[in-house]
């Protein structure tokens, strides 16, 4: 176990140093820099700024230098908010953004298993291809577009809850975790289903229902854990799904998290923003599948001996 | 528990060449399919849903009076009318909201269909090499894709888009590009497996080149998988394109998108709702008609789930 849990983590750093290489060039070499404004600065002022910011090295000095940088946790000051460090504008966004993707995620687990092992437990029947088509038109609704057609039905329509904003009150969390939470319920339910029916079908099952435990007992103590295997393992792909999503969700529902920051970065060429959410996020997907990937092996012993 | 495990037996060509090559009458896998598929009405619906989405948006210009740009002076939000020929109202902007669906449709679909195209053009060339080639090369090039696939793919996309513009070709390219992933890990999960097969070895035996056991053989079993996979990707990119253009980082003015008007809806949510939901009914309604034709493939071509 140990051996496989350093084997994951040797792999992790390769992926982390091309995400971070990719990111750092690409937002260079995007024509326009971070002090374009309407009127053209005079030649010595921006070369002054240019100096100040340490731009005027050469690229690859300044990615040696930024790669230093990074290992000592400094993202460097924002170019575009000029009185920001990139890592106090992180740390007042991510408590927000994490706050929002957790509730998110816990929704999506909770009611996505529970809603795929019962229907597997009606495979084909009305109940089970209802609760299926109702669960493939919430894969197909993107959560860009529930959003808003959720602040249509109950800000604007009911009124029962605000269209946006936040302020740690729970009435303004609703809309937005269950806007990005319903794709992934949908998705984790349909995820449940098919295992949950394929282990059904298995012989140790079998074996269970022959010496005459309760199905209950079959289901809780046999059946629930290897069904839900396939599900942990989406974890990964789920938490990158939440951190993109909360890229239009942040913006829909005007949240200061740190996907906002994120396009507006880009666009304002404010290099150091960018970078900082990419490693930022990158990292925490990276570390979420390495841990997802560790409880996998932990649970399924299949994996660890196979490698 | 593998694909070909359940594909129809196939008669070997030295079986042919014994029989006086008196030709065998079997149930080819795209027939077989095509029964499987055929008795699956959610997958059929699907594909109806699709035909007719395709062809709304093909004609439905054509047959309206009004232009995707021009503003109808006199109207400004108004809702759905038919006494002012508007039938799905018009935007903020006094554009005819039905005509600007159907071109954003257009645009949705053929991104749709173009990028998932270079994916497929990527990953499987890549795949099929990883798959064909074997062994060290191998298992370095999947290392790579292993690299890349934990990567945060739509910030890059974001990036791409930022860096190179806002061109409409350049969302065919950056989609593509990220998309061919999966693309490559099946195709060389099959290949992989398809080389060692006892009716390739059985072809090569009765003297087939090496051409034909590509052709004949090979090609035909990576074919059912990568129709699964296509049926599957199209509303992926269509869901990323949409993604980008809400951003407004996709399709630019006066072209729109899908993805573009349901941006534009949700600004004039409280006073304009139809101009979100109509153009949202199609995306959603588009994506949903493609992941039930895909899902209806897979089981047809690829039944180990059933």
């Amino acid at each position: 176990m140990l051996n496989y849990s350093l084997k994951r983590l040797a792999s992790a750093v390769p992926t982390l140093l091309i995400l971070i290489t990719v990111a750092f060039f690409l937002i260079r070499i995007a024509p326009g820099g971070p002090f374009d404004s309407e009127k053209a600065l005079p030649p010595e002022i921006e070369a002054n700024l240019e100096a100040k910011y340490q731009l005027d090295d050469p690229l690859v000095v300044q990615y040696v230098r930024y790669l230093g940088d990074i290992l000592m946790f400094d993202f460097g000051p924002s170019f575009h908010y000029r009185d920001w460090t990139v890592n106090e504008l992180i740390a007042q966004g991510a408590p927000v953004s994490f706050t929002l993707g957790a509730i998110a995620l816990v929704l999506a687990m909770l009611f996505g298993t529970t809603i795929g092992v019962w229907a597997a437990l009606k495979q084909n029947t009305v109940a089970d291809y209802a609760t299926m088509s109702i669960a493939m038109i919430g894969i197909s609704v993107p959560n860009f577009v529930m959003a808003p057609l959720l602040v249509l039905a109950f800000a604007i329509g009911l009124g029962w809850l605000p269209a946006g904003g936040w302020d740690g009150s729970v009435s303004r969390m609703v809309l937005p975790s269950i806007a990005l939470a319903l794709p992934m319920i949908a998705y984790i339910a349909r995820i449940t289903r098919g295992s949950m029916i394929e282990v059904l079908h298995s012989d140790f099952i079998r074996t269970a229902r022959a010496k005459g435990l309760p199905e209950r007992e079959v289901l809780v103590r046999h059946a629930l854990k290897p069904a839900l295997l396939p599900v942990i393992s989406y974890l990964g792909p789920a938490a990158a799904a939440i951190l993109t999503g909360s890229v239009v969700i942040e913006r829909i529902f005007t949240i200061p998290g740190i996907g906002s920051h994120f396009v507006q970065g880009a666009l304002n060429r404010d290099y150091t923003l960018v970078m900082g959410v990419v490693i930022f996020y990158g990292v925490l997907i990276i570390v979420l599948n390495y841990l997802v990937d560790l409880v996998y092996a932990w649970l399924d012993p299949r994996i660890r001996y196979d490698n | 528990m593998t694909a070909e495990s359940t594909t129809p037996p196939r008669e070997p060509d030295a079986f042919e060449q014994a029989m006086d090559r008196r030709p065998v009458k079997g149930r080819s896998l795209w027939v077989d399919a095509w029964h499987r598929l055929k008795r699956n009405k959610a997958a059929l619906a699907g594909a109806g849903l699709l035909v007719v989405i395709v062809v709304m948006v093909t004609i439905g210009p054509m047959l309206n009076p009004w232009d995707h740009e021009i503003p109808d002076w006199d109207h400004y939000s108004t809702p759905p009318s038919l006494e002012t020929g508007h039938l799905m109202g018009t935007d903020a902007l006094g554009r005819d909201l039905f005509e600007r669906v159907m071109v954003g449709g257009r645009i949705s679909l053929l991104v749709g269909l173009v990028a998932t195209l270079v994916s497929l053009f990527i990953g499987v060339l890549y795949g099929a090499t990883a798959g064909y080639l074997g062994g060290r090369v191998d298992n370095w090039m999947m290392r790579a894709v292993d690299a890349i696939y934990a990567l945060p793919f739509m910030f890059f996309v974001i990036l791409l888009m930022v860096v190179f513009g806002r061109n409409i070709f350049l969302i065919f390219v950056a989609i593509g590009a990220v998309n061919w992933l999966d693309m490559a890990r099946i195709v060389r999960g099959q290949t992989l497996s398809l080389k060692n097969k006892a009716f390739i070895e059985a072809a090569r035996a009765s003297g087939a080149t090496e051409r034909q056991v590509i052709v004949r053989h090979i090609i035909p079993n990576l074919l059912g998988v990568v129709a699964v996979y296509v049926s599957l990707t199209i509303p992926q990119v269509i869901l990323v394109e949409s993604f980008l253009s809400f951003l407004g980082l996709g399709v630019q003015e006066p072209l729109t998108s899908w993805g573009a008007l349901v941006n534009e809806g949700a600004q004039e949510l409280e006073t304009a709702p139809w101009s979100l939901l109509f153009p949202a009914a199609f995306l959603a309604a588009t994506l949903f008609a493609f992941n039930f034709l895909g899902d209806g493939l897979r089981d047809a071509l690829d039944p180990r789930d059933r």
